[in-house]
């Protein structure tokens, strides 16, 4: 009787382990099925671009003004020259602010200025950026009274700004204390130390988090719908509207010719190149570093 | 002479040491200039609301809180509501978090708990290359390709097999809050797992080899003890996660069919506040109908800052415990 019931309850116990083995594995193996989910649209979506895009691009595309519906030939010169415009006026704004504001953070990081900076920080890369073309549009295009390639920019340079000052401040705290505490035991005030001493010991980092900054507004479309607005002709001027690449694609593709929807397989593939060549140069640089300081 | 000179350099010098003694070798300046741009950025995000709510009044006055509950939205009559673009809102990002959720979770787990050394830099990466490709190309590849070949078949299945329950409803269309649902889910991918990810590493090796020393498996581990320990940190994720669909306009502008219609289906048309803005912001000819849709802003913007403040709250309560190498 004894042993019958002993017997019973180890078969059930290698049942249960066995049941539980099994669950295991089946879980981890669709674990491991997600993960080939992530790459299944990226690949299908650069696959497609290249194979759409490559058939139009040629030197024309990159030197040429857009040309209207049915006119064969034609490029994005002006929307190439207005992204880089754009994101130009963007970083100028953004990246002194950034940075310097990245200082007090860094300063400061318990006091009630640091927190409020810091949960402002976060509260701005939250808001859709949309939200920040309509702020734009109603601080600059309303009080001007027309779109404009500075509108644009300003929106843009508030989608970078929590970007640029989070991975600052992320990266002066990498920076041993012992170099600041070197610095300042020289006599060296506050602003050398944190100029001449900890930003070029943080450099590499800062320029990663602003390449990817860049990245990811050069991709932006929703803010430039009603601030830079686009151009079909070129437009170098910072009060007047603007062609930009992101832009460009959205207006060729939701039209309704053949062959302007080719052109916006196209000019994603010149937008999408561009922005994921930041991406790779930025996320190499990381890494490399994180490598180089590993191997001391 | 020479005396009344060197009395007045020394005056000179003395007064010129004093100011840079008073400034701290240029520190006051230096403090000053860094409060200045902080007070920017503390600015902006108050700026942001203010200028929202302030160019927005009209709509206010003439319909009040009924805005929100309003179902007709026509420019012509000048009659607006927003509710269906709430709804449109709402329904897209919580059923693509519904499907979102899941997966990002178990990428987390195969990045932290499972992948061999090799893999780990290829997926992440991957993973972070999603969340650059621009929203315009996720609309112009879902517009042409996405719909067409997987949403309308996957549509018109559901509403074959399970057409008697209200969301799956039938008639079937291509570009339909379904489509906006999937694209969506794809979109909010990186977010979510960049995040739990972070949470995942900040669990102590010690819950894991306590958990696997007991006899779980590497299965019982995860679910019994390193979610309910990354618990409110991973709810950060998820809410950060649906602040992100919820803001998401241009992929969604270009699949979703642009339709006011308030039924429960996922296969219809149907518009979200974002798209509205962007589809119809220039086209906004009388200011009543450009201060309707800077209102949509208004609650669009309040419902993701809400949103963004628990997910921050949620997230810093764990970062804090260990601190991790970034945050996204």
């Amino acid at each position: 009787m004894q042993s019958s019931l002993l017997s019973v309850t180890q078969n059930d116990q290698r049942l249960n382990y066995r049941r539980r083995q099994a669950v295991n594995q089946v879980m981890l193996g669709l674990c491991g099925v997600a993960a080939l989910i992530a790459i299944l649209p990226l690949a299908w979506i650069l696959l497609y671009v290249v194979q759409r895009g490559y058939g139009s691009l040629n030197l024309d595309f990159f030197t040429q003004l857009p040309t209207p519906v049915g006119v064969a030939g034609g490029g994005v010169f002006n929307a190439i020259v207005g992204s880089a415009m754009v994101v130009g006026l963007a970083c100028l704004m953004a990246i002194p602010v950034s940075l310097i504001a990245a200082f007090y953070v860094y300063e400061r990081p318990n006091t009630l200025l640091g927190t409020l900076i810091r949960f402002s920080t976060d509260v701005l890369s939250g808001v859709p950026s949309i939200i920040m073309g309509i702020f734009a549009y109603t601080v600059i295009v309303l009080t001007q009274g027309h779109f404009s390639a500075l509108s644009g920019g300003f929106a843009l340079a508030i989608i970078m700004t929590p970007i640029a000052l989070r991975t600052t401040e992320e990266m002066l705290k990498l920076v041993p204390k012992t170099l600041r505490e070197g610095s300042l035991a020289l006599g060296a005030a506050d602003w050398r130390t944190l100029l001449q001493v900890m930003l070029p010991a943080a450099i590499s980092g800062v320029i990663t988090g602003i390449m990817l900054g860049v990245a990811r507004v050069a991709g932006e479309a929703a803010p430039m719908l009603f601030t830079a607005f686009g151009n079909p002709f070129f437009s170098a001027a910072l009060d007047q509207p603007i062609a930009t690449l992101p832009h460009q694609v959205y207006v060729y593709a939701i039209s309704p010719y053949k062959d302007w929807q080719d052109k916006a397989w196209a000019t994603a593939l010149v937008l999408i190149a561009l922005v994921l060549s930041l991406e790779v140069v930025a996320r190499g640089v990381t890494s490399w570093q994180q490598r180089k300081l590993r191997g001391r | 002479m020479s005396v009344i000179t060197a009395i007045k350099l020394k005056k000179r010098t003395s007064r010129w040491s004093e100011l840079v003694r008073r400034l701290e070798h240029g520190d006051v300046i230096f403090r000053l200039l860094t409060l200045a741009a902080g007070m920017l950025v503390i600015l902006a995000a108050i700026g942001i609301g203010f200028e929202l709510w302030q160019n927005s009044a009209r709509p206010r006055a003439e319909f009040g809180f009924d805005f929100l509950v309003g179902t007709n939205w026509d420019p012509v009559i000048e009659d607006f509501g927003a509710l269906p673009f709430l709804y449109g809102t709402l329904q897209t990002s919580l059923f693509s978090l519904l499907i979102a959720v899941p997966i990002g979770l178990g990428i987390a787990i195969f990045l932290t708990e499972l992948a061999p050394d090799w893999l780990l830099q290829p997926v992440g990466f991957v993973v972070e290359l999603l969340a650059a490709v621009p929203s315009v190309i996720f609309g112009l590849w879902g517009l042409f390709v996405f719909v067409p070949v997987v949403v309308k078949p996957f549509a018109q299945f559901l509403n074959g097999t399970l057409g008697w329950l209200p969301i799956f409803e039938g008639p079937v269309f291509g570009p339909s809050r379904l489509a906006a649902t999937l694209i969506l889910s794809i979109m909010v991918l990186p977010t979510l797992v960049a995040i739990s990810r972070d949470v995942f590493l900040a669990i102590p090796p010690s819950q894991r080899e306590g958990a696997l020393g007991l006899g779980a498996t590497r299965w019982e581990m995860i679910t019994q003890n390193l979610i309910p320990y990354g618990l409110s940190g991973i709810l950060g994720a998820v809410i950060l996660a649906l602040g992100r669909a919820m803001g998401e306009t241009i992929a969604v502008t270009m699949v979703i069919g642009n339709n006011l219609d308030l039924s429960a289906s996922l296969l219809h048309p149907g518009y979200t506040m974002a798209s509205l803005i962007a589809n119809e912001f220039t086209e906004a000819t009388t200011d009543m109908y450009r201060e309707a849709l800077i209102l949509i802003g208004f609650v669009l913007f309040g419902l993701t800052l809400l949103v963004n403040i628990i997910a921050r709250l949620l997230v810093w309560r764990v970062a804090r415990r260990i601190p991790t190498e970034s945050r996204a």
